[in-house]
């Protein structure tokens, strides 16, 4: 292929439905580049992959579910009870924090595995079983804490989030929380393109004709809400880490999530879309958030910009989308569109 | 399928859109034809409110300084005898707006030491609470019950928000009871008393002078604040902005974080990056130690900052040195309600507007607090006024 055939296919894959969030992307950093150019400098760059870590790796988490034609509201009520309960058991100890990593895994898996058992076995539409579970998860903490976090995160867990490896040239700093995060993308990938993703995403498709093929769907949707709750947990281990514990920490994070995976394309009601795209729709949000502040827009105007941008941008990917429905022209022998991550039906 | 997608991506995009702001219509307190607009924020600004709490800052309260929440400035005491009961053994029926903050938590549980020491002695018989969790609509069903019940001695209400509470306190007041309000008002004087520290202005004008005094001008502040439309924190800021204007700060932004440990970090980050940051406002201290780490991990000096009195910020401000205050918003009134109704129900005279002392803590007092609250947890307030009650440490403690 040439290379100016490979210029072209990659533009009218951005102006397409799939690579809007590509474009919108590309649209907001380009704006901040000429409001700011010093947010491109290297350690400014890591200091915002340090911020945005926590919502890419629960944008990844919420992408199976929803692909899987679920969704899980829990998640951000998860990472507040996941760093408040940390901080209790953990109580600034520094010996502690391994074992209460490992037990908030352990945890996260656990609200996951509940979730997609009720979701799945009980018939609960997933929407109304994680709504419980953000309750129940909440007034659990309430209950416990008597209403606000005591105890302390240790030095030890807050590494994750808050530091990296040092004197790095032209970084200065290289965060851990960047590589976790590539980790857990790479991780996704992988994982989409392995035989469970792809019955991950049949699932999402049509449950039914899965379940002819001989998928057990209740197991392949139990398993999605379980990523879910795992990448919450790393989620709340980044977040407690980055900013240590308030009693706000973790609020509102699932529909940031949501947003996120939906602006990346990711059709709810499951099916399709990509986790890069999910991820590249976590990243929009986040630098979104940075431009708000950089164009020093008034606080309380931003909700209403964020909801419209998301609108717009949501319905110019829905509409190319359903466009291309309609069988027409496909003399192509291959579709440019689709994402080489995700199964081909 | 389409368009139900985008009703579901629209539902998502109205959802954070509420969750973002939520709080009811703001009023001003001000009788009408009151002081013109004087700031930006006119809306929240009343010039006699504002020189009346900066000067009452200066006024020495009645009472014992040992006891701050049984002292009171400029008080007009009033007769109570018409509510007299004898034999003490009362109801005490509270309605509570929340317990959805720390400053919250840590007042109600000194409440309930207090409600101890008062059964001990008879003089309760009964405390009855409900819980509104921050929702208006539960609160006024909340006190509407305690008046059908008929049973409540007194009735304590802590207002969620000013307006929309009005009627349902005047419900109480009209059923006979000596009702006390505390904390946020309403726009009745129909209760026997209504208690609070001298009030939004006070706090926010003593952060602000403290960052004036020690800044130079043209140096820049950042001020952070938790949420807009509240008044005792609109007033804050309207107390703030006045003092800066004029005093040749550069007043570099103001944010609303949410009290959010993780957003005030990234916002004070992307200020930092783009040009120095010498002073940082807050209208209330939640999230205080996540802006200082902005600057450490910026490798930036720290900042002239006023935070709270809350105890992991007054931690770090010793550990770190910096320069600092801590307003405070007295957290030791929870406890004057519980006071204020026996009082009631004895006959004593209260004041009509129990303005309760509110001083800011410096780096003076700033060791004397620390050792008072060594064995408190992070996320409590150093002024909260329980240290002579039967269940210090503990109760604070294990919350």
């Amino acid at each position: 292929m040439s290379a100016s055939r490979k210029l072209a296919d990659a533009g009218r894959f951005l102006i397409s439905g799939s690579g809007a969030v590509y474009l919108l992307l590309i649209a907001i950093f380009a704006v901040i580049a000429v409001n700011n150019a010093s947010f491109f400098e290297p350690f400014t760059l890591m200091g915002f992959v340090k911020k945005a870590a926590p919502l890419l790796i629960l944008a990844i988490g919420q992408y199976f579910v929803i692909v899987a034609g679920e969704f899980d509201l829990s998640v951000g009520s998860l990472v507040g009870a996941q760093v408040v309960l940390a901080a209790l058991l953990i109580d600034g100890e520094g010996p502690r924090t391994w074992p209460v990593i490992a037990l908030m895994l352990a945890g996260g898996a656990l609200v996951g595995l509940v979730n997609g058992l009720i979701t799945t076995l009980l018939k609960v539409p997933s929407i109304i079983t994680t709504l419980g579970m953000m309750l129940v998860l909440f007034g659990a903490i309430r209950l416990l804490t008597g209403g606000a976090p005591t105890g302390a995160l240790s030095p030890e867990f807050r590494i994750f989030g808050r530091h990296g490896i040092e004197g790095v040239p032209l970084f200065r700093q290289l965060p851990w929380a960047l590589f976790i995060v590539i980790v857990v993308a790479v991780a996704a990938v992988y994982l989409m393109r392995s035989p469970f993703g792809r019955t991950l995403v049949a699932v999402g498709d049509n449950a039914k004709a899965a379940g002819f093929a001989g998928t057990r769907v209740w197991w392949v949707r139990t398993a999605a809400f379980v990523l879910s709750g795992l990448s919450a947990t790393v989620a709340g281990i980044l977040v407690g880490g980055y900013a240590g514990v308030t009693s706000q920490v973790g609020e509102g994070m699932e529909f940031v999530a949501i947003t996120a995976v939906v602006l990346g394309g990711v059709v709810l009601g499951g099916g399709r879309g990509s986790v890069l795209a999910a991820i590249a729709g976590a990243l929009a949000v986040e630098s979104l958030f940075t431009l708000f502040t950089q164009l020093s827009i008034p606080s309380t105007i931003r909700p209403t910009a964020q909801g419209l941008i998301i609108i717009a941008a949501v319905a110019y990917a829905s509409r190319e989308r359903s466009r291309r429905h309609t069988p027409q022209l496909s003399m192509k022998p291959a579709d440019p569109n689709r994402h080489s991550d995700v199964a081909v039906p | 399928m389409r368009a139900s997608r985008l009703a579901l991506v629209g539902l998502a995009a109205v959802t954070l859109l509420l969750s973002a702001c939520t709080s009811d219509t703001p009023t001003d307190s001000a009788p009408p034809g009151d002081t013109p607009p004087q700031t930006a924020d006119g809306e929240w600004f009343v010039r006699a409110d504002y020189d009346q709490q900066l000067a009452q800052r200066s006024m020495t309260p009645e009472g014992d300084a040992a006891k701050p929440w049984l002292q009171a400035i400029e008080p007009e005491w009033i007769d109570t005898a018409k509510f007299k009961k004898d034999g003490g053994d009362a109801t005490l029926c509270f309605s509570n707006a929340s317990i959805s903050n720390p400053w919250r938590v840590t007042g109600w549980i000194t409440m309930q030491q207090q409600v101890e020491v008062l059964k001990q002695s008879g003089d309760i018989g009964e405390f009855r609470v409900s819980d509104a969790g921050d929702d208006d609509n539960k609160q006024i069903s909340d006190i509407q019950a305690f008046v059908e019940a008929d049973d409540c001695d007194s009735i304590i209400i802590s207002p969620s928000t000013t307006a929309t509470l009005t009627p349902a306190v005047q419900a109480a007041c009209d059923s006979g009871v000596p009702v006390v309000v505390f904390d946020r008002g309403v726009q009745t004087d129909c209760a026997v008393t209504y208690i609070h520290p001298i009030g939004g202005y006070a706090f926010g004008a003593d952060a602000a002078e403290f960052l004036v005094k020690n800044l130079e001008p043209g140096k820049k502040v950042l001020a952070l604040r938790i949420l807009p439309g509240v008044d005792v924190l609109e007033n804050r800021w309207a107390a703030a902005q006045e003092i800066f204007k004029g005093s040749g700060i550069e007043v570099l932004g103001n944010e609303f974080t949410g009290g959010d440990g993780a957003k005030i970090k990234d916002i004070v980050s992307q200020y930092l990056q783009r040009g120095d940051v010498d002073g940082i406002w807050m209208d209330a201290g939640d999230g205080a130690v996540a802006a200082l780490e902005a600057f450490e991990d910026a490798g930036k000096p720290y900042p002239v900052f006023s935070g709270e009195d809350e105890l992991t910020f007054m931690r770090k401000w010793k550990e770190t040195g910096i320069k600092a205050i801590a307003p405070v918003y007295s957290n030791f009134q929870w406890r004057t309600p519980i006071l204020a109704a026996t009082m009631i129900l004895k006959g004593e005279k209260v004041p009509a507007e129990w303005v309760l002392p509110q001083a800011p803590i410096t780096d003076a007092d700033l060791d004397d607090y620390l050792a008072r609250n060594a064995d408190m947890p992070s996320l409590h307030y150093a002024k909260f006024g329980g240290e002579d009650l039967p269940g210090f440490p503990d109760a604070w403690k294990d919350r």
